[in-house]
C-alpha cells in the first residue's frame, strides 16, 4: 500500500476560531435541538417495533456479518453522493462557501455517538413502526463518521485543479457538466479514494456500536455483528466474543483484499504526476479482472455507461453574459446574504438559549466544562503514551524496508478493527481484579486509534532519505543526539498527521469507553463520554446537547490552538523534498 | 456565416487593455493599448520579456479572461468565452494523466458533440499527422516531454480551428527536442496539411519567432505594449546560420536591450526614493559569475548578448534580468544588445569573498532604496529588529503580491550574502543580530 500522508482535514484553515466558526456551530446545534424536540413531540411507542432477535449461535454471524457489511457499504455510498454534491456546491460558489465550510470544519468534531439516540427516534418517527427506521438511523450514525473528511478532501482537490488543465477545458469547450467529470472528479480522485479508505476503516467502530442502541428503556436491536456483542455481554459470553471478533477480522481481510486493494491500484493512473513512479500498488483481484476475458467483458456496458453520462450535454439555453453584473450588485447581493446568515443563526441561538435555560442552569455548563477538561487531560497523556511506545517502534520498523513492507498493511489493518468489539475482554480484566474505572477504562480510548500513530511513523520512516542517514552516520551521530538531530524532525510531519487522527478518534470513543458494562456490573469513569452517556441513557435531551456542544467546542479548540500550529511547523520547516 | 468567414479578419484587437487589481487600489497595468489583426495563412509570434503582458494577450484571444478595455473580436464577432475554432497549445502541454493519448485527443471531439466513429477516425487522422502512432493506448506520464507536446498539438490540430495559439509551446523541452518539434511543424504547415489556417504564438525566444514567423511583435514590459512589428520575408525551412538570419536576431536583441522607460521611475532616479522598484530573484552566484567571465578574455569586459546567450546556454530571456540587474547595481551597462562591464564591476571580479560582500553591501544600500530603507530603520531602531510585513505593505503599495513576494526573497538573499542584515523566516523578523 503506498504511504499517503493526506492532511487532515481538520487542519484544513486558519487557527484563529473566527465568527463564521460560531456561526457554524450555532446553527449545527440548533437543527441538533430540532430533531430532538421533533422526535420527542411525535413519541412513537417504541415497543411498536417488531423487534428481530438477536441469537448467539454463531452460524448466524454469516449472516449478521452481511448485514454489519451491507449497511456499511449504503453508507459509504450516501457519503460519496454527498460529498459530490456538497463539495462542489462549496468549491464553485463563494457564497455558499462561506457557510459550508465552517459548518463542515465543526461537523467532523461533533461526537456522533452522543447524538445516535435522537437519530434513532428521529428516523423511527419518520417510518413508525418499521425496522427500516432504525436502519436508517444506524446508517446515518456511519455516514456522519464518514462523510465530513470526505467531503474535505474532494473541496481541497477542486479548489486546487492546475490552471493548465482548468484553461483547456474551457478552451476545448467542455461543459460544466463534462469539466466535472473529465478534471474535477478524476483529479479528485486519489485524496477522496485515500479518504474514503480512512472513512470506511473508522466506520466499523461506529457500525458496530450503533446496532444496538438504548432509548429510555428500550433497545433496539439491528441483526448484525455490533448486535450480537451487545448481547453476549449481557449474558458474560466471552466465547461468543471471540467468535465475533474472529468474524470482523475476515471480513475487514475480505473487504480490503476484494474491494479497497483493486480501487487503489485502479485509481493509481489518478494521481496527478507527470512521471511514474516505480512503485505501484497492485491487487490480484483487479489483474484477475484485467486479464480474464470473461471479467472484462463484464465492465465494458459499465465503461460505455460511465463515459455517456459524463458526456451528456448539459448546456445552459442561456448564459450570464460577461461583465454584464455591476458590481454593485455583486456586493449588495454579498450583504444580503451575509446579514441573511447572521440574522438566522441569531434566531437559532436565541431559540436555543431560550429552550436550554430552562432547564440547564449556569452551574452544569461549568461541570460540562470540568468533565471535558477531565477527558481532555486523558486524551493528552494517552496520546502521550501511545507516541512514547509506538514511535521508536515504529522508526525502528520503518527503517527496515523488508519488515516494514509486511508491518505497514497489519497495523493499517489494526486501525481499520473496531476496537469496542474488543473492550468486553478489558472491562473483564478489570472487574475480575477490581481496578479503577478511571485509570483502567481510559486506554480503551486509544485501543482503536493508536494504530494510527504507528503507521503513519513506519511511513515517515518508509521516506526517510537515505542520504540523510548516511550522512548522520558518517559523523558519527547516535543515541538522543541522532533521535533529536535526524529522525524526529524528519518524521514530525508524519506523526502529526498520525497523532491528530488518533486524538480526534479517541474523543469520539470517549462516549463509549468511559461507561463500559459486563452482564450486570456497570463501570464508569469521569468525564465528558460518561456525562453524555449517562445523560442518553435517561433521556435526557438537554444534557444531551449541552454535553455534545461542549465536547464539539473543546475539539475544535484543540484543534485549531494545538494541533493545527504544530502542523504547520511541520509542513513548512520539517518537510523533506 | 460562410461569408463572415471569408471576408472578416480572423482576430481583429482595438487599443485592448487589462488591468489587474493591486494591494494600495491602484491597478497594475498589464496590457496598454493593444493594437492586433490577424489574417488567414500567416504565422504571427508575440515576443516579449516575461511580465510583458504577451502570455495575457493570447488568453484574451483564447476567451479565458476577458480584456479590462478596447474591444477583442473574432471573426467579427466579440470574444465572450472561448470562441469556436480557436484551440490552444499549452507550454506545461496540460494533458489529462488519467487519460490516454488517444483519449486525450478524442476530448476536444466530444465536447462538440461528435459521434463515436467519427471521433475516432479524426483522432488517429491527427496522430498519424503529428508523428503519434502507436502511442495511441500510452498515458501521458510514459512519455517524454516532446512526445507530451504533440500529444498537445494532436489535441489542438484535432477540432480543425481556424486558429492555433500556442503558449511558448517548446519552452519546456530540452533544446533538441524542441528543434525537431518545430521543423516537424514548419513542414507541414508549408506543405499545407495541417487543417488550420493561421497561427499565433507566444515566445521569449528570439530565434523561435524568426525560425517559425512571417510577422513578429515585439512587446515593451511594464506595460506590456507593442513596441515593433517586424516581417519576416526570409523563405522557409530557414537556416539560422544564414547572415539574414542573423542580422534580424541581432536587430531584436538590440531592439529589445534598448528600452526607452525603465520599469520603476526609480532606476535612474535619486537613490532613497522608488523603494517601488520590483527586484528579482538573482542570486550573488549568478552575478559573480557572469562578472567574472565578462572581466575575463575573450570578453575583456564587454560581450555581445546573443553570443552571451549562447556561450552560457542561457535563455535570452535570462540573460536579459541578469544582465539588468547589474545594471541596476551599477556593476554594468546594457544598450544595443551589448552588455559593458563597469569600472566597480571589474573590481567585483578581482576582489576575495569578504571585499566583494563589502563593496555589493555598499552597492546595495546606495542603489536599492528598499535595502537602504530597512538597514536605516534597523540602526535606527532600539531593538535593532523589524518584522518583515512593514516593508511587504510599502512595497504592496507599488507592486503585485506576487511581485512583493519576488522582492522580498531577493531583499533576503542578497542582504545574507552583502551580511547587512539577518533574516529569520519563521517570525519573519529582519534584525541586525547575525550568528557569530
Amino acid at each position: 500500500m503506498p504511504a499517503h500522508v493526506v492532511t487532515p482535514p481538520s487542519l484544513g484553515r486558519t487557527y484563529v476560531p473566527n465568527l463564521w466558526d460560531v456561526v457554524a456551530l450555532i446553527l449545527i446545534v440548533g437543527v441538533m435541538m430540532l430533531v430532538v424536540y421533533g422526535g420527542e413531540q411525535i413519541n412513537v411507542p417504541l415497543s411498536a417495533l417488531d423487534n428481530p432477535a438477536v441469537s448467539l449461535d454463531p452460524w448466524n454471524l454469516p449472516e449478521y456479518a452481511l448485514r454489519t457489511t451491507l449497511r456499511m457499504l449504503t453508507a459509504i455510498a450516501c457519503s460519496l453522493l454527498f460529498t459530490l454534491v456538497y463539495a462542489t456546491v462549496a468549491a464553485k460558489s463563494r457564497r455558499a462557501e462561506m457557510v459550508l465550510i465552517p459548518l463542515l470544519d465543526i461537523l467532523q468534531s461533533v461526537p456522533i455517538l452522543g447524538f445516535l439516540t435522537f437519530t434513532v427516534v428521529f428516523f423511527m418517527s419518520l417510518f413508525p413502526g418499521r425496522v427500516l427506521g432504525a436502519e436508517l438511523a444506524c446508517v446515518f450514525a456511519i455516514f456522519t463518521s464518514q462523510a465530513w473528511n470526505m467531503t474535505f478532501s474532494m473541496y481541497q482537490s477542486i479548489r486546487n485543479v492546475p490552471k493548465d488543465l482548468e484553461e483547456a477545458s474551457r478552451s476545448f469547450h467542455l461543459s460544466a457538466w463534462q469539466r466535472f467529470w473529465r478534471l474535477d472528479v478524476p483529479f479528485a480522485m486519489p485524496g477522496l479514494i485515500w479518504n474514503t479508505m480512512m472513512s470506511m476503516s473508522g466506520g466499523w467502530f461506529f457500525v458496530v456500536a450503533s446496532e444496538a442502541i438504548t432509548v429510555g428503556n428500550s433497545t433496539v436491536t439491528l441483526p448484525g455483528v455490533g448486535s450480537y456483542v451487545a448481547l453476549a455481554i449481557q449474558q458474560r459470553d466471552l466465547a461468543a466474543i471471540g467468535y465475533a471478533l474472529l468474524t470482523m477480522l475476515l471480513v475487514i481481510i475480505a473487504y480490503d483484499q476484494l474491494l479497497f486493494r483493486p480501487i487503489v491500484a485502479w485509481a493509481n493512473k489518478f494521481r496527478f504526476e507527470q512521471t511514474s513512479s516505480g512503485n505501484e500498488p497492485t491487487s490480484w483481484v483487479l489483474d484477475l479482472f484485467r486479464r480474464t476475458r470473461a471479467l472484462r467483458a463484464l465492465s465494458v456496458p459499465f465503461d460505455a455507461a460511465t463515459h455517456s453520462i459524463s458526456n451528456w450535454q448539459f448546456r445552459m439555453p442561456w448564459r450570464w453574459p460577461r461583465g454584464v453584473a455591476p458590481k454593485w450588485l455583486s456586493r449588495l447581493l454579498d450583504v444580503l446574504w451575509v446579514l441573511g446568515i447572521g440574522a438566522g443563526t441569531f434566531y437559532v441561538g436565541w431559540r436555543l438559549y431560550g429552550q436550554l435555560s430552562e432547564t440547564l442552569a449556569f452551574a452544569d455548563v461549568l461541570n460540562a466544562v470540568g468533565l471535558g477538561l477531565i477527558t481532555l487531560t486523558r486524551v493528552v497523556v494517552l496520546i502521550a503514551l501511545a507516541s512514547l511506545i509506538w514511535v521508536p517502534i515504529g522508526v525502528w520498523i520503518g527503517l527496515r524496508p523488508k519488515l516494514a513492507e509486511r508491518v505497514q498493511p497489519i497495523a493499517q489493518f489494526l486501525a481499520a478493527f473496531p476496537a469496542n468489539l474488543a473492550f468486553p475482554i478489558f472491562v473483564v480484566g478489570i472487574v475480575q481484579y477490581g481496578l479503577n474505572p478511571d485509570i483502567w477504562l481510559s486506554p480503551l480510548m486509544i485501543l482503536g486509534t493508536q494504530w494510527y500513530i504507528l503507521f503513519n511513523v513506519i511511513a515517515g520512516a518508509s521516506a526517510f532519505p537515505n542520504d540523510l542517514r548516511e550522512a548522520a552516520s558518517s559523523f558519527h551521530l547516535r543515541g538522543w543526539r541522532w533521535w533529536v538531530k535526524v529522525v524526529l524532525p524528519g518524521i514530525f510531519p508524519y506523526y502529526i498527521t498520525g497523532a491528530i487522527t488518533a486524538s480526534g478518534g479517541s474523543w469520539n470513543a470517549s462516549i463509549v469507553a468511559e461507561v463500559a458494562s459486563w452482564g450486570q456490573t456497570q463501570l464508569q469513569a469521569t468525564g465528558l463520554g460518561a456525562y453524555i452517556a449517562g445523560a442518553t441513557v435517561s433521556g435526557d435531551f438537554p444534557r444531551v446537547v449541552l454535553g455534545i456542544t461542549v465536547m464539539c467546542v473543546m475539539v475544535t479548540l484543540f484543534n485549531r490552538l494545538f494541533w493545527r500550529p504544530l502542523h504547520a511547523f511541520g509542513e513548512r520547516r520539517l518537510r523533506l523534498g | 456565416m460562410v461569408e463572415d468567414r471569408m471576408t472578416a479578419d480572423l482576430i481583429e484587437l482595438r487599443n485592448v487593455s487589462r488591468l489587474f487589481p493591486k494591494g494600495s487600489g491602484e491597478d497594475l497595468v498589464v496590457l496598454e493599448d493593444v493594437d492586433l489583426t490577424l489574417r488567414a495563412g500567416e504565422i504571427v509570434g508575440l515576443l516579449g520579456r516575461s511580465g510583458s503582458g504577451k502570455s495575457t494577450l493570447l488568453r484574451i484571444i483564447a476567451g479565458l479572461i476577458a480584456p479590462s478595455g478596447g474591444s477583442a473580436r473574432c471573426r467579427g464577432r466579440d470574444i465572450n468565452g472561448p470562441p469556436d475554432g480557436v484551440s490552444m497549445v499549452f507550454q506545461s502541454f496540460a494533458l489529462f494523466p488519467w487519460l490516454t493519448v488517444l483519449q486525450n485527443v478524442e476530448l476536444g471531439l466530444e465536447a462538440l458533440g461528435i459521434d463515436r466513429a467519427e471521433r475516432r477516425s479524426r483522432a488517429l487522422a491527427a496522430i498519424d499527422l503529428i508523428g503519434l502512432d502507436g502511442y495511441e493506448s500510452a498515458y501521458p506520464k510514459e512519455l517524454s516531454g516532446g512526445m507530451r507536446q504533440r500529444v498537445g498539438f494532436a489535441r489542438a490540430l484535432v477540432v480543425h480551428p481556424d486558429l492555433l495559439l500556442m503558449d511558448e509551446p517548446f519552452s519546456a523541452l530540452d533544446v533538441l527536442t524542441a528543434e525537431t518539434l518545430r521543423t516537424d511543424l514548419i513542414e507541414l504547415w508549408v506543405e499545407g496539411r495541417l487543417p488550420i489556417k493561421s497561427v499565433l504564438m507566444v515566445t521569449h525566444n528570439i530565434e523561435e519567432a524568426v525560425l517559425m514567423c512571417d510577422r513578429i511583435l515585439v512587446f515593451s514590459s511594464n506595460p506590456g505594449r507593442v513596441a515593433a512589428e517586424i516581417k519576416v520575408e526570409l523563405p522557409h525551412p530557414r537556416n539560422r546560420l544564414d547572415p539574414s538570419f542573423r542580422q534580424l536576431v541581432d536587430s531584436i536583441y538590440a531592439r529589445m536591450t534598448q528600452r526607452p522607460e525603465p520599469r520603476a521611475a526609480a532606476i535612474e532616479g535619486l537613490p532613497g526614493t522608488g523603494v517601488g522598484l520590483v527586484l528579482n530573484h538573482i542570486s550573488s552566484n549568478l552575478m559573480a559569475g557572469l562578472m567574472e567571465t565578462l572581466a575575463r578574455e575573450p570578453y575583456n569586459g564587454r560581450a555581445d548578448l546573443p553570443v552571451l546567450a549562447e556561450t552560457l546556454q542561457l535563455e535570452a530571456d535570462e540573460l536579459f534580468v541578469l544582465a539588468e540587474t547589474l545594471q541596476l547595481l551599477r556593476f554594468a551597462q546594457v544598450s544595443e544588445g551589448d552588455i559593458v562591464l563597469a569600472e566597480p564591476g571589474r573590481r567585483f571580479a578581482e576582489l576575495d569573498t569578504d571585499a566583494r560582500k563589502k563593496l555589493f553591501a555598499d552597492h546595495l544600500i546606495t542603489y536599492v532604496p528598499v535595502i537602504g530603507l530597512i538597514r536605516r530603520v534597523l540602526d535606527e531602531r532600539p531593538s535593532h529588529t523589524a518584522p518583515a510585513a512593514r516593508f511587504r505593505n510599502e512595497l504592496e503599495d507599488y507592486m503585485s503580491e506576487d511581485y512583493a513576494d519576488e522582492t522580498l526573497k531577493t531583499i533576503v538573499s542578497w542582504g545574507r550574502y552583502a551580511e547587512l542584515f539577518a533574516y529569520d523566516e519563521q517570525s519573519e523578523l529582519f534584525s541586525l543580530e547575525n550568528p557569530h
